[in-house]
């Protein structure tokens, strides 16, 4: 007789888990980063998409998946970590430098994901959950998205907050995402094309969403 | 360059498994550039045996980089800071005059520390023993020729059955994982065609008696890699998942 661990209770099992969410959320922050280019576009085109997006039945469907994601995300890497923490009960005296070092963004996704936690909690509560400015376009009476976002980006200390977690964003996805393809077993032979595909998805997102602040911050936004 | 060297050493003593332990300076002078790092420890045996001190225990055998018996941490890399060269295989021409050079025991709670700088492996062992192996009847030695592998795919098991088993992966690993000796294990025997009856079975069991053993899991740092004597290759942790996958499947 041999013995099994169910699949999805094996460490190997959790962490295709932790990689699909992952990688499902990525994908998502894809398309947050391209919708929200629309605020360099002006009011009209960004509060128009926003109002799309939100007034479908779909919407439900879609944030109800993210919700699951995220928190299957967390709770699976904080009882990775806490198992893998335990796994070396004495610690080294010198950490490993030269050729054997390993990446500092790669040692510390889970803190860089902590950072992200709060971020996002705090996002939500800031747009979201924050004040409801309306605006009326022809004859549809809307919400002014567009006005709130233009009002934090013109703070200071929010844009450099924000631009702060996106950086930290950035290299969470940077190891995350190539992390997230070898876990899902999808490297072979070499798995530097993995992480060239990680770095430049990581570019992209981090770019997109770093010069919409900066836009909005140096040119005031239209009103 | 120097013929000898003058060096510092702080070695991590303990007297056994129940031993708090910690590190203890020596200094040892005129080693020859010529000698192996296990040389090296030899050396410094002989003169705390001379002294009428208790000497190091370091584990060893082939001192040939195959057998997969010595590994110490040195200067916190698993195997030193030379790639692809097992502790035995390290040449102290890599070191300076002068340096002072750590060594601990590779540390993992499942690999517990027996003495000084030896620790219980045997988890491997069980790993193995669960189903790293395949099943033939003995007597009669099959004809080479009736089970034709191709190049390629011979290559590629060679290069995961080149583990020897060393354990410096999961020392190096921050979270002590075993992933990349279980990859290669099961990907060695995945590529050939004697492993496929038991190729589900294998894997599921391996699996199974890893995570039992409380190795962590796999982060993807790559120091496993850095740190293999044998440049055991990320992909076969990319494999075993594979594997894992499919007989979860398909069982
Ligand atoms: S994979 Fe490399 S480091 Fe790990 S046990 Fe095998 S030979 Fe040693
Ligand atoms: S003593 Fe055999 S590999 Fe080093």
């Amino acid at each position: 007789m041999t013995n099994s661990i169910p699949f999805l209770r094996t460490t190997i099992g959790k962490k295709m888990l932790v990689g699909l969410s992952g990688l499902g959320f990525a994908f998502f922050l894809l398309t947050h980063m391209a919708g929200n280019l629309l605020l360099l576009v002006g009011p009209e085109a960004y509060n128009e998409y926003s109002y799309k997006l939100t007034s479908t039945k779909l919407i439900y469907l879609a944030e109800a998946g993210l919700v699951l994601m995220f928190a299957l995300h967390v709770f699976l890497t904080i009882q990775l970590t806490a198992a893998n923490r335990a796994a070396r009960k004495t610690p080294y005296e010198r950490g490993a430098g030269g050729p054997k070092r390993t990446s500092f963004v790669a040692k510390t996704l889970i803190l860089s994901g902590l950072v992200l936690l709060v971020f996002t909690i705090l996002h939500l509560i800031t747009f979201k959950y924050g004040t409801v400015y309306t605006v009326t376009y022809g004859t549809t009476e809307m919400r002014d998205l567009y006005t709130l976002v233009v009002e934090k980006f013109r703070e200071p200390g929010y844009v450099a907050w924000y631009v702060f977690a996106m950086l930290i964003l950035g290299a969470h996805l940077s190891h995350g995402v190539s992390a997230s393809l070898q876990s899902l077993g999808l490297t072979t032979v070499r798995n530097c094309t993995a992480k060239k595909i990680g770095w430049a998805f990581a570019a992209l997102v981090t770019i997109g969403f770093i010069i919409q602040p900066l836009y909005l911050f140096f040119s005031g936004g239209a009103s | 360059m120097s013929e000898t060297l003058n060096l510092k050493l702080k070695v991590w003593r303990q007297k056994n498994a129940r031993d708090e332990g910690k590190l203890v300076d020596y200094t040892l002078e005129g080693v020859s550039t010529h000698a192996s790092f296990l040389e090296m420890l030899d050396v410094l045996n002989e003169k705390l045996i001379k002294q009428g001190d208790e000497p190091v225990a370091f584990d060893h055998d082939c001192r040939e980089g195959i057998c997969g018996s010595c590994g110490v941490m040195i200067n916190g890399a698993a195997h030193g800071a030379q790639l692809g060269t097992a502790t035995c295989q390290l040449h102290m021409r890599h070191f300076k005059d002068g340096d002072t050079i750590v060594v601990e025991p590779f540390r993992a709670r499942a690999f517990p520390v027996v003495k000084d700088l030896m620790v219980n492996r045997t988890a491997f062992d069980r790993i193995i023993a669960a189903g790293g192996f395949i099943s033939v009847n003995t007597g009669s030695a099959p004809e080479a020729n009736n089970l034709p592998v191709g190049r390629e795919t011979a290559e590629a098991a060679f290069d995961s059955a080149a583990c020897i088993g060393c354990g410096a992966c999961v020392a190096a690993c921050k979270n002590a994982s075993a992933m990349l000796f279980v990859g290669a294990k099961v990907s060695h025997l995945a590529h050939l065609p004697q492993g496929q009856p038991e190729r589900f079975r294998r894997v599921t069991a391996m699996v199974a008696q890893m995570d039992s053993e409380k190795f962590g899991s796999c982060t993807n740092t790559g120091a496993c890699e850095a740190a293999c004597p044998k440049e055991i290759k990320l992909t076969n942790i990319a494999q075993l998942n594979r594997e894992l996958l499919r007989a979860s499947l398909c069982r």
